[in-house]
């Protein structure tokens, strides 16, 4: 917007994992990790460059976590490194989902393949959508057991009230826990 | 008498790597590159049709203007800015490849991004996969009394789109409406969870920007001015980015 002189007034631009951690410390959102206390699930979490790096920076990478670790428990989150600002890229922005040079794109990611490997963790939460697209690829490409999966699909998850159909991206081991309205399944 | 000292070439002509300078604050400090190999070392790009970002950097530096511009490796640089975040001075990069990008012909760039782009220009959504205002609200609509009548605990959900006056305003990738719609619907049950005061835009809804990625500048503007204005028109306070 700075490039194109578009004036914003007082429109306030933010990313919303700023406001999930704010509303989860006013108690306006009550999450918990409850439902992975003996499971132990172990997730990471990717950092979207756009917004932690070439946006907010590390305030922002550490709200981030903030509301990771308040759904997964904080003993099941484990960071990739590097991290936060210093994260390397997944591969799947700047537009290559969509520039057609598949190849590249996975040799391109293959080092964040190798970092989330590293941590081996069950889950990388992408709560970009690009990176989404790219991790989830990276993981059927490289044929990894890790699954993708968005930030507010484990934030419902936490609160009781993901249903049976909002979890296209889950794993088996997740498919059953917390079920809001398990009748949903035979009916949709 | 000693031999007079060897000039070298004439007036030097105006490179790609001088016309980018003029355009970026401070020059992008395209000038200050001391080929320390930091950019290259921590880019995940490296190696990629034998380039590299300091490699890109020192060929721009020298004048090869034909090789940097027509290199297929500016469209795998996703322009992360990893390169400029290590960099000792803080060398702009990534612009660099985005001007690349740009002299390329439109109609040369990568199909699949001049789609995406000109999708989002078809309408006042903004959308990369084409959604048309009418489109967005029918799925969302639909899909809301849907999971009020299955759900009860949420049969006073709502999904504004268009309310004057929300707090916030909120832009959706293009994704779910299109093909998986139940994939938003956490999303709105968090922000209902919490009572927070809400909207969508009928006009630049899209949460995509692929009219960047091609280095389509006026077309990039014209889809962040949209999606800006429609926050702005409604009166809201804060312009969400749910990616």
């Amino acid at each position: 917007m700075r490039k194109f002189g578009i004036d914003t007034d007082d429109l306030e631009i933010a990313s919303i994992y700023q406001y999930y951690a704010k509303w989860i410390r006013e108690g306006r959102l009550v999450v918990n990790s409850d439902w992975n206390k003996e499971r132990r699930i172990k997730f990471t979490v990717q950092d979207p460059c756009q917004i932690i790096r070439k946006s907010y920076g590390d305030p922002v990478a550490d709200d981030l976590r903030f509301v990771v670790k308040s759904i997964v428990g904080e003993e099941n989150f484990i960071d990739m490194t590097p991290n936060k600002s210093n994260n390397f890229c997944c591969g799947g922005g700047g537009g290559t989902l969509q520039a057609g040079y598949h190849e590249q794109r996975r040799e391109f990611g293959r080092i964040k393949h190798e970092q989330i490997v590293a941590t081996d963790a069950d889950y990388c939460i992408t709560a970009c959508h690009n990176c989404h697209a790219q991790v989830h690829d990276l993981s059927e490409f490289y044929e990894a057991k890790y699954h993708a999966v968005h930030l507010w699909t484990l934030m419902a998850l936490s609160m009781g009230i993901l249903g049976p159909n909002e979890r296209e991206y889950l794993g088996e081991d997740l498919q059953e826990v917390n079920v809001f309205h398990p009748e949903q399944a035979e009916m949709m | 008498m000693g031999e007079a000292a060897i000039k070298l070439g004439g007036k030097k002509e105006s490179t790609f790597m001088d016309k980018v300078k003029e355009i970026l604050p401070d020059g992008g400090n395209l000038n200050l590159c001391l080929t320390c190999g930091a950019c290259s070392s921590g880019c995940p790009a490296t190696g990629l049709e034998g380039m590299d970002p300091r490699k890109f950097l020192r060929m721009a530096a020298l004048g090869l203007d034909e090789e940097i511009t027509s290199t297929p490796w500016v469209w795998h640089c996703t322009m992360c800015q990893r390169c400029i975040y290590v960099c000792p001075m803080k060398i702009d990069i990534p612009r660099l490849v985005y001007y690349a990008r740009q002299s390329w012909p439109r109609e040369e760039r990568p199909k699949g991004l001049i789609n995406s782009c000109d999708m989002a220009l078809r309408n006042d959504s903004c959308s990369a996969m084409g959604a048309s205002p009418d489109d967005f609200s029918f799925v969302v609509e639909d899909l809301l009394d849907e999971y009020r009548e299955a759900q009860p605990e949420f049969k006073d959900m709502d999904a504004p789109i268009d309310k004057e006056g929300a707090e916030f305003f909120l832009n959706q990738n293009s994704r779910e409406p299109v093909t998986e719609p139940d994939e938003m619907v956490p999303l709105w049950k968090i922000l209902h969870s919490a009572g927070i005061n809400w909207t969508y835009g009928s006009k630049g809804w899209g949460g995509e920007n692929y009219c960047m990625f091609l280095a389509d500048d006026e077309a990039w503007k014209n889809t962040v001015a949209m999606s800006i204005n429609q926050a702005k028109s409604l009166g809201c306070k804060t312009y969400l980015n749910t990616e």
